[in-house]
This record gives structure tokens, C-alpha cells and sequence, in this order.
């Protein structure tokens, strides 16, 4: 297992979504199972050029995300390998029902797409902005819920879910985002990826706030403070052995997460140690709110889901190992 | 017909007795839906009991998954099981659990119990064996008060945008629920008008307890519906069969005991006799 962490984190210039494109029309190509679904939100996902590449190949469904997970089950149960989209809220809170019993529990291969997680849901505002879709798929059985921070990791984890089978939840941020990985990263399902050691503490971090994780190590490196910075890309199955490893080598942990706390990176990190290994801990991310109109930035210092929290919180936590 | 007027009474006895020998279930919307099992398990579809997987087969997803009792005992008498294991029906371990389960049951094609879910899952299938190149069948049976749920008109507004023309979906028109009548309930108004209007070849069955006039209506559908996906509205008796509870809005789910498994099968056996 490889881990390469790029030196330059500066926001790539293709957007998220055409690598998933690109990542589904590459599969297309090897394997003649793999079928896409969309509610109406094609435009939004980028995946127009699979339509025009795969036309019978396609679902777009209309404004039915019901029927489209319904129907994308049916495929599944004949074999086919379904990728669905729509926005974070619509698949996991609306789509519930039905990913559960017509996917999950019926033991099929459905991979459920839901984009603009949390606070990049922007503009759209808080009906649309999903700080909850995680912990709404973590508690279905066997469900793997997975958010890739970058253009490498959605390449990646998007190849992954196909070549794993099973019900899968995958947040999916459209735009562009800051680079984090090299190519030639492996991603194990389970797995974390340790981007930077350190003995001091541990920041646990997913998606939106792995690049911000990274900014926060640096800063505290300059003040003296050695952080572990794990990406947690992969929240069911969690990797506990990095958590309790985490928490016994370095002692405290800090999770940060463009999620509500409650259900989870936090909770299930806390779950974790709890039950094997009680350590210090805190937590960035929202604390159990809805979410509310505005540019990301603006909403990151809103929820307080940035770096200088987690300088903020890591602090909190070396001070209590003291 | 008159064989497959037998293998529905066969289908009665078999699912009265598997669910007396419980004590419990899902009588009556079980009952109701026997004879269109008895239709298409008895010749109109192309199947195969010793090779339930069968690539290229007619499929049968039944949505309301709570008949399965009524399944079960056709899939039973069919072969794809023993019959002893009629006995073990909702009880621990058992591989005939009270809503369909596709990976339990040998012969059942989808897992279905939350209503409306099964009406997707078959247009999926429908799309698959399209994009397989096959020419079968996907049959599909909803409850009346199951297309209360807005997910089977979601669906059907799919299948004709997509001209899933292999789907036929049967609704099952027994007009008793749980707490009382669709019409109270709902306002179903005219079911075959309704998928109509949404795209579909649409016909009523007058008897949908009447294994000719279902018979008649599937080569219907299948002659004249096009590129249409086709529906096909039986009007039926709940707990048709057992003439105690014939129509009874309690028999959606009721205690089954064991002198009213000796009634009804003296009532089936009786049945028989005149067709024999």
C-alpha cells in the first residue's frame, strides 16, 4: 500500500466530476455491466458525455429519486454495476427507504452517488446542503460510506466501488478541490491513508477538511506541535486500527469533517475509542445544525470548518494530555 | 384451463395450510392474487423450477411482498423446493420469510415488503434484460392499496418514457386494506384510466379471480401494447377461496387456526371436484 502526498496542494484545475466522468467512461469501456443513473442532475454531475458515449447505457430518471434507486436495484439484480446521482440530501434522505430494502437489504451492487456535501452545497443553501447523509448511510448494514478529497482519490475510490461489491454511499465534491494525493495512491477499502506522522497528535479528517488538516499540521509544526494527519476517505468500514493506533501514540485525537459531528467521522471515532481505548478527543466540524446559504468560504468560517479550528482544537487537546 | 384452474386451488391449499400451520399471515391479499400466480406459473411464463437462475427467464417481482405465502406454495408445487419447507414459513431460520426475499428463497426474482419499491426494481430488471438483448417477460404485481404510494407512479411514469414494452404489471383490485377501503382511504378513482394517462396499455378484468379472463387479458397485452408497458387491473375477491372470509377487510392479515384450515381445504377440496 502507497501513499503519495503531493507537495503542492493548489486546487486543481479540472473539476471533480469530470474525473468521475472520466473514471465511469473508462469502466464503461472494460466492462459492458456498468450503468449510470441521474435524477435530472447529469449537467450537475458532468456525466452528459457517458449519455452521449452510452446512451442505452444511461437512466436519467427525471425528478424521482425513489425509482431511480428502485430501478437502478433492479439492474443490480441482473448483474449490471449501477452508479446513481443525485444531490447528498436527495439520495440519503429521500432515497432512504429505498437504498435500504431495494438495495442494502436485498444485497445488491448499488453505488449511490450524492454530491455538494455540506457546505459546498453553497448556494443551493440549507435544503440542499447535506450534513447528515453519512450518518443516515452508516447505520444500513453493510453499507460502505466513502468521500474522496480530490481529483486522484475520486478516480480512485469511484474505480473501487466497482471492483467491490456491495452498497456503497459516495460524497462526491463536484468542483474543483485542493490536490492532496500524487497519482499511483493506493486506496484499500477500510483503510486510512496517513498523509503526515507525528507524535503529538492526531487530526482524523474526511473530505472538505483533509486539505485544511494539512494546512493546520503545518501551522502547529511551526509552533512546535507534531500532528498525525490521517484522511479517514473511507467512514464504514472506519479503520479502528489507525484510530486506536492514533490514540496510543500520539495520545489525542482532533476528527474534522464537513459533516454534522453527531453520526459522524466524529461520533463513529469516538464510538471507537471508547469502546477499546478512551483517549482525548475533540471534534471540528458542525454541532448539529442545519446548514444556510452561502459561498463555501463564507460557510466554512460559519460552521467554523477550517484550519484555524483545527489549530484551535488540536491546542485544546495537547493542553488536556497535560 | 382447467389444469390451471387446478394448480390455483392447489395454490390455496397450500398457502391456507402453510399459514394456518403458523397460526398467522397475510391471508387475504395472499388469496386474492392466486389466480394470476396460477396463470403465469402455469404456462404463461417461460421458467425453469431445476434452474431458478435461468438467464433469459420471465421474471415476477411481486411488490406486494406480504403475499409471499401465496408465492411460496406456487414456486412449492412448481418444484423449486421441497413442500416440506412450507412448514418453516416465518419461523426462525426459515428461507420463506413473511415478505419475498430474493436471497432466501429459490424462484423468488426480488426482495419486496416496502410497498411501491418493487414497482422500480422491476422496471430495472425490465431495463437489464433489455440491455441483454432478451426478448422476456418482466411481470409485476402491486396491491391496490400498495399504488397509494407515489414511488409506482414515479415508476410508471418511467417505464413509458423508457417504453419498457416487456412489462406486464398487474394490480390486484381486492378493495379491502388494512384500516378499510381504497376508496376511503385514497380516492383510487379509475386505476386502469389512471396508468392510461400515464402512458400505459391499460385493461380491466372483470373477474381478476378468473383464470381465462386473465389469461385472455396477458395475450392481450402482449398483441397490442406496442412499445407501451402494459397493466392489467384484476378485480378480485380478498381472501378469495375461503368463503368465511371472503371480502373482509380483517382478513389483510389474521389468526389462522387449525379447524379453519380443515373448512377451507374441505371448501378447495370441493372446488376441485367440480372441475375434475
Amino acid at each position: 500500500m502507497s501513499v503519495k502526498v503531493a507537495q503542492n496542494h493548489a486546487v486543481s484545475d479540472k473539476e471533480l466530476r469530470k474525473e468521475f466522468c472520466d473514471t465511469l467512461l473508462a469502466m464503461a469501456a472494460e466492462d459492458d455491466k456498468v450503468v449510470v443513473l441521474d435524477a435530472d442532475l447529469m449537467n450537475a454531475a458532468g456525466t452528459k458525455p457517458f449519455r452521449a458515449a452510452y446512451p442505452e447505457r444511461t437512466f436519467d430518471c427525471g425528478v424521482q429519486e425513489a425509482n431511480m434507486i428502485g430501478v437502478a436495484a433492479g439492474l443490480s439484480s441482473r448483474g449490471f454495476v449501477p452508479f446513481t446521482h443525485t444531490f447528498g440530501p436527495f439520495a440519503a434522505r429521500r432515497a432512504c427507504d429505498q437504498i435500504f430494502m431495494s438495495c442494502a437489504y436485498a444485497k445488491q451492487n448499488v453505488k449511490v452517488v450524492g454530491s455538494d456535501p455540506g457546505i459546498t452545497a453553497a448556494l443551493n443553501g440549507g435544503t440542499h446542503m447535506p450534513f447528515e447523509d453519512m450518518g443516515i448511510m452508516s447505520t444500513i448494514p453493510e453499507m460502505t460510506v466513502v468521500e474522496p478529497c480530490d481529483l486522484v482519490s475520486v478516480g480512485k475510490v469511484t474505480r473501487l466501488a466497482k471492483e467491490t461489491k456491495g452498497c456503497w454511499y459516495i460524497r462526491l465534491h463536484r468542483k474543483g478541490a485542493p490536490t492532496v494525493y500524487e497519482e499511483g495512491t493506493d486506496f484499500t477499502v477500510g483503510k486510512a491513508n496517513l498523509l503526515k506522522d507525528g507524535k503529538d497528535v492526531t487530526i482524523i479528517a474526511m473530505g472538505y477538511l483533509v486539505a485544511e488538516a494539512l494546512k493546520a499540521a503545518e501551522a502547529l509544526e511551526k509552533e512546535g506541535i507534531s500532528a498525525r494527519v490521517l484522511d479517514m476517505w473511507c467512514l464504514k468500514p472506519l479503520d479502528e486500527e489507525a484510530v486506536l493506533a492514533a490514540a496510543k501514540e500520539t495520545g489525542a485525537i482532533v476528527t474534522a469533517e464537513n459533516h454534522n459531528v453527531k453520526n459522524g467521522l466524529g461520533s463513529a471515532v469516538a464510538s471507537t475509542l471508547a469502546q477499546n481505548c478512551p483517549a482525548i478527543l475533540e471534534m471540528v466540524g458542525v454541532q448539529d445544525e442545519f446548514g444556510e446559504v452561502g459561498p463555501t468560504p463564507y460557510l466554512a468560517e460559519r460552521f467554523k470548518l477550517t484550519a484555524d479550528e483545527i489549530v484551535a482544537k488540536v491546542k485544546k487537546a495537547v493542553a488536556r494530555k497535560a | 384451463m382447467n389444469e390451471v384452474k387446478k394448480f390455483a386451488v392447489d395454490i390455496r391449499k397450500e398457502t391456507i395450510k402453510c399459514i394456518g400451520n403458523l397460526g398467522v399471515g397475510h391471508i387475504g391479499g395472499a388469496l386474492s392474487i392466486v389466480d394470476v400466480l396460477a396463470v403465469l406459473y402455469g404456462g404463461e411464463m417461460n421458467i425453469d423450477p431445476k434452474n431458478p437462475q435461468k438467464d433469459d427467464r420471465d421474471m415476477l417481482v411481486c411488490s406486494k411482498g406480504h403475499a409471499g405465502p401465496a408465492v411460496y406454495a406456487t414456486l412449492a408445487l412448481k418444484g423449486y423446493f421441497p413442500m416440506e419447507m412450507l412448514d418453516t414459513l416465518n419461523k426462525p431460520g426459515t428461507r420463506l420469510p413473511s415478505h419475498c426475499d430474493m436471497n432466501r428463497t429459490p424462484g423468488i426474482d426480488m426482495t419486496t415488503g416496502s410497498l411501491g419499491q418493487g414497482a422500480s426494481s422491476a422496471m430495472g430488471i425490465a431495463c437489464a434484460n433489455r440491455l441483454k438483448g432478451y426478448n422476456n417477460y418482466t411481470y409485476l404485481i402491486l396491491g391496490d392499496g400498495e399504488i397509494e404510494e407515489g414511488q409506482v407512479w414515479e415508476a410508471a411514469m418511467f417505464a413509458a418514457a423508457k417504453k419498457l414494452s416487456h412489462m406486464i404489471a398487474f394490480v390486484d383490485y381486492n378493495k379491502a386494506q388494512i384500516d378499510d377501503t381504497p376508496e376511503n382511504l385514497c380516492a383510487l378513482g379509475d386505476v386502469a384510466k389512471k396508468f392510461e394517462s400515464f402512458g400505459w396499455f391499460a385493461q380491466n378484468v372483470a373477474d381478476g379471480n378468473d383464470v381465462e379472463q386473465i389469461s385472455a387479458a396477458i395475450a392481450k397485452a402482449k398483441a397490442e401494447a406496442g412499445e407501451r408497458p402494459s397493466v392489467i387491473v384484476l378485480n378480485t375477491v380478498k381472501g378469495k377461496g375461503y368463503s368465511k372470509i371472503e371480502g373482509s377487510l380483517g382478513s389483510h392479515n389474521m389468526p389462522v387456526t387449525a379447524e379453519m384450515v380443515e373448512e377451507a381445504v374441505a371448501e378447495l377440496d370441493k372446488a376441485a371436484a367440480a372441475l375434475a
